[in-house]
């Protein structure tokens, strides 16, 4: 049986399993939000403009990071660098506009947690910083990336650590893309 | 340590290899002890790792039963021993309240989680994966390491949790808020309840890196030939819990994050108007009620990540045993699956009593008794692979057998507790209790015996003591149904859980000699597993050695290997599968190994 060379790379598989979990754990926190939205004393949440601002941010990482992979794969290894540190300080420039983001409610007097919170801010709050905890893993796994790609003495070409890598980018981006219209949609 | 010596010596030939991948030969190389024994890659060894782990929990647990049993048995009576060893938590040789609950929490949690999800998925996963489908390793070493150390991690956490000055997590294992949430509520939902959550949290980052390895591994990493109708049922029956428990730990996750949020930073989720000794909490507009469906949606499929395991080993036990092949393998196979889509549709058949729309009810109890269906199918399987048999009794077999008994009996009650109606009555009585106990704790933990007794010769090249095997597993099995056989009549009288003393309760105060008679059983099977901890160590040490190969005549991949593999498991090539798992008594032949080709003009199964 030569089914072995047609199959996908073992460690891909296994993001790709990676994510259907995580995705279970976004629609388990959706679902608690659209069951508590339905019941009483629930705020209509208002979204920072910010947050349209590191959409966009995230979703250029999208896009420089298939570039730093088309890059690899031409062994282009300065382009590739180049689209590297792109990548990895967009993915960081979007958790900074989300901090600030939701700094900004102190501004209006909207509390995300303590005495006189709502849940609906607190959803937001928690649902949006469990994402900037993935992209978080994301920005490190791309720091790791950049810092070997430097360093290593050996030259090795494999692209499968970016490949994976990319595939877990592509993803924290939708997901993100996801919670922001369901946000937007489901005050 | 004599093991070792033969398995080094199968390399002598093949001299240092050096670090190499895993390549045709036997790669050997010289590990350090920490390398080999600790931060080990080797599936076999993070196996061990995870049962022995398992097992030092399971004693912890299992002694914390006796402890509460003593007080359930024994209410009006001091034991200044206990105030010896717990101080001011059994002031005057008496359990306190907040004690008990500490206790049952801590049983509670300590033998769903530690000992029959990463104790048995764990080890038997790890184990019999890369064996039975002809692998090296695992997908990733790496991350199946990782895997046991977050467990251990979560361990360290939940033991610590023990020793803290206002006790253990000790609301419930389900953890529901307001009283999980709210320290000034219970001693236990002060420090104990961070301390579950951190340990929680933990153990599923390593039952989801344990569970994304199994899976890419079943998928990936199978030997030429061994196509997906052509795995042993313990394979599929693993891969099916690890599907669960990827797709429902990240829920509980979510539930266990927003209980964090709501106990430390002053979210209300969960929490709305609540007056704690007089003082109004400023929460409002969160609903108890959500909790519930976030830690039943993981809650339920748990119980059968706890399950599938145990019926997979089950399975090729009494197949092999039996010298008779499985009867309805793909029967098994679609029940399993059947099992694995209804474990997500049922859960809120825990919160019937919750208020819960009756419309909906009906709905959860449709689906719920649903679940007979495969379950039957499966038993029904069993019994006729036993039917006719050319049965060996041994300890493996026996507590294989002994599973479908207790399956059976804990099962049938669950047609009563599916019942939305009757749940009203039989809701938090010790009638739940003797069900989940039996179907689930007991039942799971006979399949792990099985497969510790099965597959022991596999993983340490000798055998347990067939003597104390015996006595364990009879007075286990007779155990199992006279301490839970009793707590059903006490649940259909009424009695509730969680409560600690009976002895003023007018309406259940005349089972006081049943529990005393329930108490006592309790301690002798208690220390009856004792007996089995000791054997097991005894053997790994002591154990007659096993001279060959395939001691049990078994026709599965691992019997292939050499008596003490090494990390690659097959020196030279992997071995090439012709046929299933299950030729038993073929053509006149006892059994016929997976690897051998088909005769000519032989039919395939």
């Amino acid at each position: 049986m030569s089914e072995q060379k047609n199959k996908i790379h073992p460690h891909k598989f296994t993001l790709w399993v990676a994510i259907g979990s995580i995705l279970m754990m976004f629609a388990g926190l959706t679902s608690a939000y659209i069951v508590k939205r339905s019941q009483a004393n629930w705020l209509m949440i208002e979204i920072p403009t910010i947050f349209w601002y590191s959409t966009a941010a995230i979703l250029i990482s999208s896009l420089t990071v298939q570039l730093a992979l088309s890059a690899l794969k031409k062994r282009e290894m300065a382009v590739y660098r180049m689209w590297m540190l792109t990548t990895t300080l967009l993915g960081v420039l979007f958790l900074i506009m989300q901090i600030v983001g939701f700094a900004s409610f102190g501004g209006h007097d909207i509390r995300l947690v303590g005495a006189g919170s709502n849940a609906s801010y607190s959803f937001l709050l928690a649902i949006s910083g469990l994402h900037g905890l993935h992209v978080l893993g994301g920005v490190v796994t791309f720091i790791v990336m950049a810092i070997r790609a430097l360093r290593s003495t050996t030259r090795t070409y494999s692209t499968v650590p970016l490949e994976i890598a990319s595939t877990y980018w592509h993803f924290v981006d939708a997901l993100w893309i996801y919670l922001f219209i369901f946000f937007n949609w489901m005050k | 340590m004599s093991s070792e010596t033969i398995l080094h010596g199968h390399a002598t030939e093949a001299a240092v290899h050096g670090h190499e991948a895993h390549g045709e030969h036997e790669h050997h190389h010289e590990d350090s002890f920490l390398t080999k024994y600790i931060f080990s890659t080797d599936h076999k060894m993070i196996a061990k790792q995870f049962l022995i782990t398992g097992m030092i929990w399971a004693i912890i647990g299992g002694l914390f039963s006796v402890l509460f049993r003593l007080q359930l048995g024994y209410p009006d009576m001091s034991f200044p021993f206990l105030e010896d060893l717990f101080g001011k938590w059994a002031a005057g040789g008496r359990i306190s309240n907040e004690f008990y609950y500490a206790l049952v929490t801590m049983h509670g949690t300590i033998l769903v989680f530690f000992v029959l999800t990463a104790g048995l998925s764990g080890t038997f996963a790890n184990l019999l994966i890369p064996l039975q489908i002809g692998a090296r390793d695992m997908a990733s070493g790496f991350l199946n390491m990782l895997s046991y150390w977050f467990f251990f991690l979560a361990s360290i956490v939940m033991f610590a949790s023990l020793f803290i000055q206002t006790g253990p997590a000790s609301g419930g294992w389900t953890i529901y808020p307001p009283l999980s949430a709210l320290g000034q509520a219970n001693e236990g939902s002060k420090l104990g309840m961070d301390f579950w959550l951190i340990s929680m949290a933990l153990f599923i980052v390593s039952s989801l890196l344990g569970g994304l390895n199994y899976i890419s591994t079943i998928l990936n990493l199978r030997t030429k030939g061994m196509s997906m109708t052509k795995m042993p049922l313990t394979i599929w029956a693993i891969f099916f819990t690890a599907v669960l428990g990827v797709l429902s730990f990240p829920v509980l996750l979510s539930g266990a994050v927003l209980l964090l949020f709501d106990r430390n930073l002053g979210t209300s989720f969960y929490l709305s108007e609540i007056v704690v000794k007089g003082e109004i909490l400023p929460n409002e507009g969160g609903s108890a009620i959500l909790f519930q469906h976030l830690f039943w949606f993981l809650g339920h499929p748990e119980v059968y990540i706890i399950l599938l395991p145990a019926m997979g080993m089950v399975s090729e036990i009494m197949s092999v045993n039996s010298r008779k092949p499985i009867f309805g393998y793909l029967a098994m196979i679609a029940s399993l699956f059947a099992i694995c889509i209804l474990a997500f549709l049922v859960w809120a058949h825990h919160m019937f009593v919750t208020g819960l729309n009756p419309f909906l009810g009906a709905f959860f109890v449709l689906l719920t008794l649903l679940i007979a269906v495969p379950s039957a199918i499966k038993v029904f399987n069993w019994l006729t692979t036993l039917w006719r048999g050319n049965i060996r009794f041994t300890p493996a077999m026996l507590f294989a057998i002994g599973f479908v008994s207790l399956f059976i009996s804990g099962g049938l009650t669950g047609i009563f507790l599916g019942n939305s109606t009757l749940d009203i009555h039989l809701h938090d009585t010790y009638f739940v209790v003797a069900h989940f106990h039996i179907v689930m704790g007991v039942a799971s933990f006979f399949g792990m015996f099985a497969g510790v007794y099965h597959w022991f010769p596999k993983m340490y090249g000798r055998y347990l003591n067939n003597t104390m095997s015996f006595i364990h597993f009879w007075v286990t099995l007779v155990g199992a149904y006279l301490i839970f056989w009793p707590m059903h009549y006490q649940g259909l009288a009424g009695m509730p859980r969680r409560y600690t003393d009976f002895s003023n309760w007018e309406s259940f105060k005349n089972f006081a000699e049943m529990n005393r008679f329930i108490s006592t059983v309790a301690m002798i099977v208690f220390a009856i597993q004792l007996l089995f901890v000791f054997n097991f160590f005894y053997s790994i040490f002591k154990g007659r050695k096993v001279t060959s190969q395939n001691p049990w005549g078994a026709n599965t991949l691992e019997w292939t290997t050499p008596i003490n593999p090494g990390h690659g498991n097959w020196p030279g090539e992997l071995p090439e599968v012709h046929r299933w798992p299950y030729d038993y008594g073929k053509d006149g032949r006892e059994f016929i190994p997976q690897t051998e080709p088909l005769g000519e003009g032989e039919a395939e199964h």
